[in-house]
């Protein structure tokens, strides 16, 4: 009896549809949130995020419709974010379905943010985002969408983040977002060293074999993708019964 | 069947409405006493902290009416929090008394392994369980927290193991209560949520 290993579909939208990029850019369209939703709680997934990747103001509330329509379909928790800057708008992400909210530009600028966020909802409902690259011989954080760097060692920041009130930590490799070349595994194993809340890793996902390598060598608590599953590259059942069979603790379904 | 959501003005009522339509069962809320009083069965969800909620029940004077609910016979299923709020105090806000339904304290889990519990655990069955009739013994289900009840006495059906052996399901004639979140875990969530409003005679 131990915790399950987690699989978890992403869907990056840009407010109300899901959209995909390679390392952040040359985004295009990739469905509908709602109905990618419905398949994936009804495939097995263990959890489902939805991020506003645009995270414009005069779209947040076409987002957060979108949540709602998400939420609807789910019997599993949902994270959800993008621009999350303040309590009011953290309160209108759960409020609109969402189990659990994703910070990340607000909370490197302030990272009180999260100890306010986590004062108000708890911890476990907020989830510390961080879009990582490496630059020599440490990661480095960037923000907005991955498009500014901020100079702060990502591995550092984990750590500050969760000692702040973050309940966990989703670290995003943007060397290896989109590419389908395997989890950035020593970042993900740096970042799980750090930190004793759970780390989600994302980027990179491609064959079963890169996330039981994620498991086994980046510590990852649970591991996230999504054009391998929007595109139906890979069965998230048969993806978790590869995962059982190399002894990976995880909830099989169907 | 007149089945009411306690709301205090947090908690996740949305989810757990959500998972009893699915099930085809109108709730409705219920945030004064008088409400209270008028129902066959209630539920207490809740996320959050402890000393919130149970300040958050004062302010509305929910507390006593909760609790004459409870010795009247009225079934009472606590989700997570909801659980939580049923013993006498937490480690989370040692000045904050809770329903007391159930005596001892809530503790904060030894951080032994990661925390917050986040994720889906097994459990393992301590009595027979009315809640968990036809749920596979090695099911998984969805937590998240970071404090628990250590231990409930004969009220505690199933454990679940995470840094300590702490109380996953709590039964005492109609009080009902689970630390993981029915509504968030899936078919077997379905499955429970579908028992207790069996056991409090609407369908599923």
């Amino acid at each position: 009896m131990s915790l399950a290993h987690r699989i978890i579909p992403c869907l990056d939208t840009d407010g109300e549809r899901v959209v995909k990029g390679v390392n952040f850019v040359n985004l295009r369209d990739a469905g509908d949130p709602a109905a990618l939703a419905a398949r994936y709680n009804i495939e097995g997934a263990d959890e489902l995020v939805v991020l506003d990747i645009a995270a414009s103001r005069d779209r947040r509330p076409t987002f957060l419709e979108t949540i709602r329509r998400v939420a609807a379909e789910l019997a599993i928790p949902l994270t959800a974010g993008g621009g999350v800057a303040n309590v009011d708008e953290g309160r209108a992400i759960l409020r609109a379905g969402a189990d659990k909210l994703t910070v990340n530009t607000a909370a490197i600028r302030n990272p009180a943010l999260l100890t306010v966020l986590a004062a108000e909802f708890g911890s476990q409902a907020v989830v510390l985002a961080i879009d990582a690259k490496r630059v020599g011989d440490r990661w480095e954080a960037f923000v907005r969408g991955g498009s500014v760097p901020t100079g702060i060692d990502a591995v550092a920041w984990a750590r500050q983040g969760m000692d702040c009130g973050a309940g966990e930590i989703l670290i995003t490799s943007m060397d290896k977002d989109g590419t389908r070349s395997g989890f950035d595994c020593p970042l993900t194993a740096a970042i799980s060293r750090a930190v004793s809340v759970p780390v989600i890793a994302s980027g990179g996902a491609d064959t079963p074999e890169t996330f039981l390598e994620v498991f086994r060598e980046g510590r990852a608590d649970a591991a996230l993708a999504a054009s391998i599953f929007h595109d139906s590259i890979q069965g998230l059942g048969a993806l978790k019964r590869f995962l059982g069979e190399n002894g990976v603790s995880v909830r099989q379904t169907g | 069947m007149n089945i009411a959501l306690v709301e205090y003005g947090a908690g996740n009522l949305p989810s757990v409405e959500r998972a009893l339509a699915r099930l085809g069962v109108e709730s409705r809320r219920a945030s004064t006493p008088e409400a209270l009083a008028g129902c066959n069965a209630l539920i207490l969800p809740g996320v959050g902290h402890f000393g919130a909620l149970m300040r958050s029940l004062g302010e509305r004077s929910l507390v006593a009416p909760l609790r004459e609910a409870v010795t009247r016979g009225t079934p009472l299923l606590g989700i997570c929090l909801g659980l939580q709020a049923m013993f006498a105090t937490s480690d989370e806000a040692p000045g904050d008394a809770g329903l007391a339904l159930f005596p001892g304290k809530v503790s904060a889990l030894p951080p032994s392994d990661r925390l917050p519990h986040m994720g889906w655990n097994q459990l393992r069955r301590a009595r027979p369980s009315k809640l968990l009739d036809g749920v596979p013994q090695d099911a998984y289900l969805y937590f998240a927290h970071s404090y628990a009840a250590l231990d409930a006495g004969d009220a505690g059906v199933a454990y679940c193991d995470h840094c300590a052996s702490f109380v996953a399901v709590l039964e005492q004639e109609n009080v009902f209560a689970t630390q993981f979140h029915p509504e968030k875990s899936g078919p077997v969530g379905e499955q429970i949520l579908s028992n207790f409003l069996r056991l409090v005679g609407g369908k599923g």
